[in-house]
């Protein structure tokens, strides 16, 4: 019986409406920033209290010993404890060149791909199944592979690498497929319009990828690269497993030698040191990128 | 060639050009001689562009044939990045590059088409830049610049290549109004110094200047061409009429 309502009394219905929130207002200026100050000390609070709690005192013993992190950090050779710190240094330039190499490799693998040339059909099926495979598979597994199989194919001159090899190899064939298809991403981010505009002035196809694609799809991924290197500089850990001395091994060992812990934390809170700062970097590129291209789009 | 009939410099006959099932170019011929102006008129859709394109081999054709220069642009020995080196093409979309300045902008393909030196090539944009005024502008990035100016330095950008040929597709139909009569006049500064030029456009006022001839292309045909006069003020063809009323009811002439 209501169908017949007209449009006219729905609207007056409607008409009821109000422009205030129903809840409180929202905090804006002083008021927001003391509030977010007393948020921030309770949270503070919370977890010093529980981590300084009776019941947590074993974990104390065991994790944050600060005499201890300093005896691993600096290692005792008497007690054949070794210096996470010097293993730390490992981690740190294997986690560099491996990044220049996989950055180089990548790119081949990313032209590869999005190549067209009938020639290159083959080698464009097996990129996408290696970056398939590398992708796929957790890195951890591909470090025990080759860490322990390869020695064991005693095939001279590959057989006989020192572990340290073996790891570089297995970080760089991991992260070459992630980074090759953030390059991709990149490449495909650049409008098909500017390659036009390049090649009509005469450029050939490789100087329109060097001096025109490459440079604006790099500049759209940087981010994303950067997190990348973030990941395998936090990665390099997994070397531990086929005996390299790193920063985790280091720990490992100091941790079987005194029965404790902290040695991992020196550990963590080293990674940590570099990591936070690059992850922070990354936010402030991704936050201009962002004002860059709000700005280009007025 | 006699001093009478200056050489031709394209020569377009019976193109076809298709798009999967859509020919969008069906039997297109014209002919451009040196110093000489041609527009291409016709409603959004009717092929301008794709011809445009198919001169400079940014697309291929179907059928027919086009010579550049005198040479058949379907022989198989046709280096296409030295076709384009001696055609410019400029773009509705300025498509300037983003992360090179407006001087990068311009020596860009002298320094890596023709090897010219950083010191040369700059010298020779910057002359280019000062003729159009924004030679203060060399070191700003393009997004700094207004429409007017981009597509300004777009055109510099072409000729720093000293085409023998200028491909402009719609220039100015991405700018504001205001910013409109600051690029048609330096086209009209260059086809004043004789540049050869295809170019498709909606600015009527504009292509009766400055063309030599008009040609009207409707669904990938063209149905009328002829002297600028001829075409806007006395057309033979019902659809070409048809077209002119739209253009002069949506008060563009
Ligand atoms: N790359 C393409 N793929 C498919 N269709 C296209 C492509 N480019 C143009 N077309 C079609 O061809 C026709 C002519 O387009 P175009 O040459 O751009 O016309 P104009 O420049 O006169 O507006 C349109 O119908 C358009 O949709
Ligand atoms: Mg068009």
């Amino acid at each position: 019986m209501d169908s017949t309502r007209s449009a006219a009394s729905v609207r007056a219905e409607g008409d009821t409406f109000s422009l205030y929130r129903s809840s409180r207002p929202r905090l804006r200026g002083r008021a927001g920033s003391v509030v977010s100050a007393i948020s921030t000390l309770t949270v503070i609070a919370v977890g010093i209290a529980v981590l300084a709690s009776p019941s947590a005192a074993a974990f104390r013993r065991g994790f944050l010993d600060v005499h201890q992190m300093w005896i691993a950090f600096i290692g005792d050779p008497t007690k054949g404890i070794l210096s996470v710190g010097k293993g730390f240094l490992l981690n740190l330039w294997l986690s560099l060149i491996c990044e220049v190499i996989v950055l180089i490799l990548a790119l081949g693998i990313a032209t590869l791909r999005l190549s067209t040339s009938p020639v290159l059909l083959p080698f464009r099926v097996l990129a996408v199944a290696y970056c398939d495979f590398a992708r796929g598979v957790p890195v951890i597994l591909v470090m025990l592979w080759v860490g322990f199989g390869v020695p064991s194919l005693n095939v001279p001159g590959l057989s006989t690498q020192s572990p340290v090899v073996y790891a570089g190899f297995v970080l760089v064939f991991a992260y070459t497929a992630y980074v090759a298809e953030v390059y991709r991403a990149g490449i495909l981010s650049v409008p098909r319009n500017q390659v036009q505009a390049a090649r009509s002035l005469g450029l050939s196809s490789t100087a329109t990828l060097r001096s025109v694609v490459l440079p604006q799809a790099v500049r759209n991924v940087l981010p994303a690269l950067l997190n990348d290197f973030t990941s395998l500089q936090k990665d390099t850990a997994i070397v531990s497993v086929v005996g390299v001395l790193d920063a985790v091994h280091a720990a490992q060992i100091a941790g079987g030698v005194t029965f404790n812990y902290s040695g991992f934390t020196i550990a963590s809170l080293l990674f940590l040191a570099v990591t936070i700062p690059l992850t922070r970097y990354t936010d402030r590129i991704m936050a201009k990128d962002r004002g860059r291209r709000l700005a280009g789009a007025q | 060639m006699t001093a009478g009939t200056p050489e031709v410099v394209l020569r377009v006959d019976d193109v076809h050009k298709r798009f999967g099932d859509l020919e969008v170019l069906r039997g297109v011929s014209l002919e451009l001689r040196a110093n000489e102006v041609v527009c291409l008129i016709g409603s959004s859709g009717s092929g301008k562009s794709t011809l445009l394109r198919c001169c400079n081999l940014l697309e291929t054709i179907d059928g027919g044939s086009i010579e550049l220069f005198g040479h058949d642009l379907a022989h198989e020995r046709i280096d296409e990045d030295l076709v384009r080196r001696h055609t410019g093409m400029v773009f509705q979309s300025f498509n300037l590059f983003p992360h090179l300045s407006v001087l990068d902008n311009v020596t860009l393909a002298p320094r890596r088409v023709l090897g010219t030196s950083k010191a040369t090539a700059e010298a020779e944009a910057m002359v280019l830049l000062d003729r159009i005024g924004l030679a203060q502008k060399a070191a700003e990035y393009p997004d700094r610049l207004s429409g007017g100016q981009q597509q300004r330095v777009a055109i510099v950008r072409s000729l720093a290549m000293s085409p023998r040929l200028l491909l402009l597709d719609e220039i100015t139909s991405a700018l504001d109004p205001e910013l409109v009569s600051e690029v048609l006049g330096l086209v009209a500064e260059l086809a004043d110094q004789g540049m050869t030029m295809l170019l498709a456009t909606h600015e009527m006022g504009f292509a009766r200047e400055v063309a030599d001839a008009v040609c009207f292309l409707e669904d990938g045909r063209i149905v009328e061409s002829g002297t600028p006069t001829k075409i806007f003020e006395d057309p033979d063809e019902e659809a070409t009429r048809r077209f002119l009323q739209r253009i002069i009811d949506a008060g563009r002439l």
